[in-house]
């Protein structure tokens, strides 16, 4: 196959002629944004993505993509996304959700896509809210959430989309936020990392409802706190944070601690290892109401076969050893006789 | 064996027989189903005309020795055509008491009976609820009885074989198949055969092949020397269609039509199923079928099986998912999703016994209702039915060349009766199949006024080709990038509309569409006559019973049509003209009366309906006798 240049793209290469119709403010706006960004520099062509996605907010995305897309029904993106790389795995597929239609009604979809891993890239806008219709309270949502269906406040206790996605045998799990004002703005690079691994990516992003969930995430994101409740991942180093990176994590027994490197070295310090699922979940379950701050970037990242690999090398194995099929002799398999004129 | 085809002949005790019906029934641990099949090949393989019935429990295992967990498998063969199972056994096989319990009022009188008498134990004959042993109190003297202690015969003939107590226990079942081989004259060697291959090829287990051949034989030969039976009978081959002819279910044929439907498509076929009785077999043919372009995904759930086949059907692939009732309900708003970004899926539906879960293991036609409308809004689809075990091969071919030519679902009702059910099919020519034209574009196909130049510079998914079909370009395809999904869709450019006179256009477009199918349907054919008193319209797996029940009217000389329908949505164009021709319509179904709403609704005719819920096919005697009930009421 000759190898055919590709053409150099640009953000508004995968743009669409529809109006962006979110509510002005919506964090969605800066995830797509990225996303168009990002695309460009990954060197595939735009006539091979398919964005996939299901109800919500965050599922209208791909009509704002200038690329294939598919916007599905109620939690069944996982399983739609499924379909088409099992039809093709050279496409690349990225998946829109949020944290109803991902992790509520589509939970069981989203659950075995990741451990099937099949090679999608799915962003989880989690804004710990139902926007679409108009401020339910989520399975993100924080027990005690007032809403329009729990005016005494939500007695469900909060689902931790990164442990749920380690927990079903992800390959890839990351989490950033949707804008960053403490400097810590990763989402492109988390964005380009998920796209470049093999396999099932799972990105939570921290996003902002202005309508219904405002500044729900503003401890995450804004400038003077980012630092301060977060703590950015790094394969191999030490977990520092603080606005003055005056702060470490320690491993005391099975419990992480804050430390001040005033009185801990570096090296004591809990050193991250993207390899490591104990450590992972682990680290999925710092809140910064805690006193803990919230990882950012990849939790987790390791290798495993892709399902639709696999399905086509059953296909192609099925034909090395018996043969492409033949209709003619697939009819007249088993007992057959001839009944005389 | 009623009718004998000529004079009963009795020579060194042979009778010849037009027809015979045997069942075999025992415990489900006792391998009636594989006794059943066997003799159903050889007797298909020896040129008759066959038509079986299997009926099995949906426990795996039920209890050993109890009603419940009676297998059963009855088999029609037959030196003439016929086309179900048979109303009355003939030869009833007990291996059980709890076998003959649930079976014997099911054989004639004067019929033949077999039982394992070794199993009519104290303790067998109380879990089967008898307090005396009925082969002992006279309760069975309308019947030919043979008490056979086949346990023991069994044990004995295999007691040199040093094979252990259990493999010889289970042997048994090949042992009376011997014997009622040797009471039809039939030839071991397909049995042999099957053994071989089963037991000494698949399973590498040469020891339990040679067991089983050895405990075939001698059943066989102990009804050769024994002199227990007065006769002997002949079923001389039936006159069929001259050709090559397998056995075939029906869950096998619509594999296989899936198959050749792709192939004619030159495409990749896509089932994306879960596990569910009793259309599981379709995922494990096709699942066993890889090395013909098939890629079979077992999904989570039924609501994912139809989300991966619509991702599959938009990424190009001929994309099938299939089920039963309770899956077909979780799949609605999939199959609406499909029906909204008009893509290409074939939704085979094997009916059971509802609601609910039912009876899963029996047949029922109780889902056409919910394949016609069952779905939230105006979303029509095209609905199917296949009529028998070889016409499921037939229709699921007719599901994949109307789903892509008019880019829409399909769906497909088979039953769990055809299913499981197996017939002589006569194979179709390769040749003779229609290929599948399949074109997706890599042009542009409109003008938009917002671009410079002539000449189309955009692509719009939902411009329309004459059958109303929109075009079905492929991710991959440079330029042709669009998004689908199911929000209400502007004519034409495929973009997100709130339009009111959008939607409305919309709505009867995909109507319409669905519609056009119409076209595609060949002249109704009509059994009996053309015009007259009765017309008799079914549909689906209930062919066999109808057909016969057809002739047995004609027979008794009533003015009597039957058409049997394929297409129930659209319904064939000509079949108004069909019902105006007769004076009273009946609508014979496995349900409380469904087709007849949809005839009654579309051609306001004042139609009868003839209607059980057993979890069993008609009995063709039934039918009559209804239809003659309708017609002495005129």
């Amino acid at each position: 196959m000759t190898q055919i240049e590709l053409p150099k793209y640009s953000a508004k290469d995968f743009a669409t002629d529809q109006e962006v119709r979110w509510c002005p403010g919506c964090g969605d706006y800066a995830i797509l944004a990225a996303v168009r960004k990002v695309l460009p520099e990954l060197n595939h062509r735009k006539e091979n993505y398919v964005f996939v996605s299901g109800i919500g907010c965050s599922s209208r995305f791909p009509y704002y993509m200038g690329t294939y897309g598919i916007h599905g029904i109620h939690g069944r993106a996982p399983a739609i996304a499924t379909g088409v790389k099992a039809a093709n795995p050279n496409l690349d597929v990225w998946l829109v959700t949020g944290d109803g239609d991902g992790l509520s009604i589509g939970g069981n979809h989203l659950m075995h896509t990741l451990r099937r891993n099949v090679n999608v890239k799915i962003l989880l806008f989690n804004n710990r809210i139902y926007g679409l219709t108009k401020g339910q309270y989520s399975p993100t949502s924080i027990t005690g959430h007032k809403t329009k269906s729990t005016p005494m406040g939500s007695i469900d206790h909060p689902l931790h989309p990164i442990s749920f996605a380690i927990g079903v045998e992800a390959t890839f799990v990351a989490r950033c936020t949707d804008v960053n004002k403490g400097g810590l703005n990763i989402l492109g690079d988390v964005l380009k990392a998920a796209a470049n691994h093999r396999g099932s990516a799972f990105v939570e992003i921290y996003q902002d409802c202005n309508v219904f969930n405002h500044q729900a995430f503003f401890y995450a994101t804004e400038k003077d706190t980012a630092r301060e409740t977060t703590v950015l991942l790094e394969h191999g180093k030490p977990l520092i944070f603080g606005n003055n990176r005056d702060k470490g994590i320690r491993l005391n027994s099975t419990r992480l601690e804050v430390v001040s490197l005033d009185k801990v070295k570096e090296d004591d310090l809990l050193f991250h290892d993207e390899t490591d699922p104990a450590l992972a979940f682990l680290l999925s379950r710092m809140h910064h109401t805690q006193g803990l701050p919230e990882p950012v970037g990849v939790f987790y990242r390791i290798n495993k076969p892709t399902y639709e690999d696999m399905l086509s090398e059953q296909v192609e194995k099925s034909i090395a050893s018996r043969g492409e099929g033949d209709l003619e002799k697939l009819l007249h398999t088993g007992d057959t006789w001839t009944v005389g004129e | 064996m009623n009718k004998p085809a000529t004079e009963a002949v009795h020579h060194t005790g042979t009778e010849t027989l037009e027809s015979a019906v045997i069942r075999f029934c025992g415990d489900s641990g006792d391998g009636m189903q594989l006794t059943g099949t066997q003799f159903t090949t050889t007797s298909a393989i020896f040129g008759n005309d066959v038509a079986t019935f299997p009926d099995f429990p949906a426990e795996i295992r039920a209890p050993a020795g109890t009603l419940p967990g009676v297998s059963g498998f009855q088999v029609n063969f037959a030196a003439t055509d016929i086309y179900t199972p048979g109303d009355k056994v003939d030869v009833l096989v007990a291996m059980n008491p709890a076998g003959l319990k649930t079976n014997i009022a099911d054989l004639r009188g004067g019929g033949i009976l077999i039982v394992n008498e070794d199993a009519f134990n104290t303790n067998n004959l109380k879990k089967a609820g008898y307090s005396r042993n009925p082969l002992d109190d006279g309760s069975l003297k309308d019947y030919k009885l043979y008490r056979i202690p086949i346990s023991r015969l069994c044990e004995e003939s295999l007691a040199d074989t040093g094979m252990g107590a259990k493999a010889i226990g289970r042997a048994k079942n090949m042992y009376t198949l011997g014997i009622v081989y040797w009471l039809f004259d039939r030839s071991l060697e397909p049995t042999i055969r099957h053994l071989t291959d089963l037991f000494a090829k698949k399973k590498n287990q040469p020891e339990l092949a040679e067991l089983n051949i050895k405990a075939l034989k001698a059943g066989y030969y102990m009804g050769e020397t024994a002199e227990m039976f007065q006769n002997r009978y002949v079923v001389p081959k039936a006159k069929l269609t001259p050709g090559k002819y397998r056995q075939i279910s029906g869950n096998e044929a619509t594999a296989l039509g899936l198959i050749a439907g792709a192939r004619l498509a030159k495409k990749t076929l896509t089932y994306a199923g879960y596990p569910i009785t009793p259309a599981s077999d379709i995922l494990h043919f096709l699942s066993a079928h890889k090395n013909y372009h098939v890629k079979t995904l077992q999904m989570e759930d039924e609501i994912a099986a139809v989300c991966a086949a619509i991702g599959a059907s938009y990424t190009g692939d001929i994309a099938v998912t299939g089920t039963s009732g309770p899956g077909m309900a979780l799949k609605g708003e999939g199959i609406g999703l499909a029906v909204m970004t008009e893509l290409p899926l074939v939704i085979v539906d094997v009916q059971r016994g509802g609601p609910s879960t039912g009876l899963p293991t029996k047949t029922e036609q109780a889902d056409l209702l919910q394949a016609v409308y069952g779905r939230n809004s105006e979303c029509p689809c095209v609905v199917l039915a296949a009529k028998s075990p070889g016409d499921c091969f037939d229709a699921a071919v007719e599901a994949v060349r109307l789903a892509t030519k008019y880019m829409t679902p399909v769906i497909l009702l088979t039953d769990g009766y055809i299913a499981n059910g197996a017939e002589p099919w006569l194979l179709p020519k390769v040749s003779a199949l229609k290929p599948i034209e399949i074109k997706h574009p890599t042009q542009f196909n409109a003008h938009s006024d917002e671009a410079e130049g002539e000449g189309p510079n955009t692509y719009w998914p939902y411009l329309r080709n004459e059958n109303l079909a929109r075009p079905w370009a492929i991710p991959g395809t440079p330029n042709l990038e669009h998004r689908v999904g199911g929000l209400e869709k502007a004519e034409n450019t495929g973009n997100v509309s709130y339009d009111p006179l959008n939607h409305q256009r919309m709505v009867d477009l995909r109507l319409a569409k669905v519609n056009k199918v119409a076209q595609d349907i060949p002249p109704t054919e009509i059994q009996g006559n053309k015009s007259g008193d009765v017309l008799l319209i079914g549909w689906g797996g209930t062919y066999g019973s109808i057909h016969a029940a057809t002739e047995r009217l004609l027979n008794h000389g009533h003015k009597v049509g039957t058409v049997h329908l394929r297409y129930i949505n659209p319904l064939p164009p000509d079949l108004g003209d069909i019902i105006k021709r007769f004076r009273t319509i009946i609508v014979p179904e496995l349900n409380k009366g469904q087709l007849i709403r949809v005839i009654r609704d579309r051609f306001l005719v004042n139609a009868q309906g003839i209607n059980k819920v057993q979890g069993k096919p008609f009995l063709i005697a039934e039918l009559v006798a209804e239809v003659e009930n309708f017609l002495s009421k005129k």
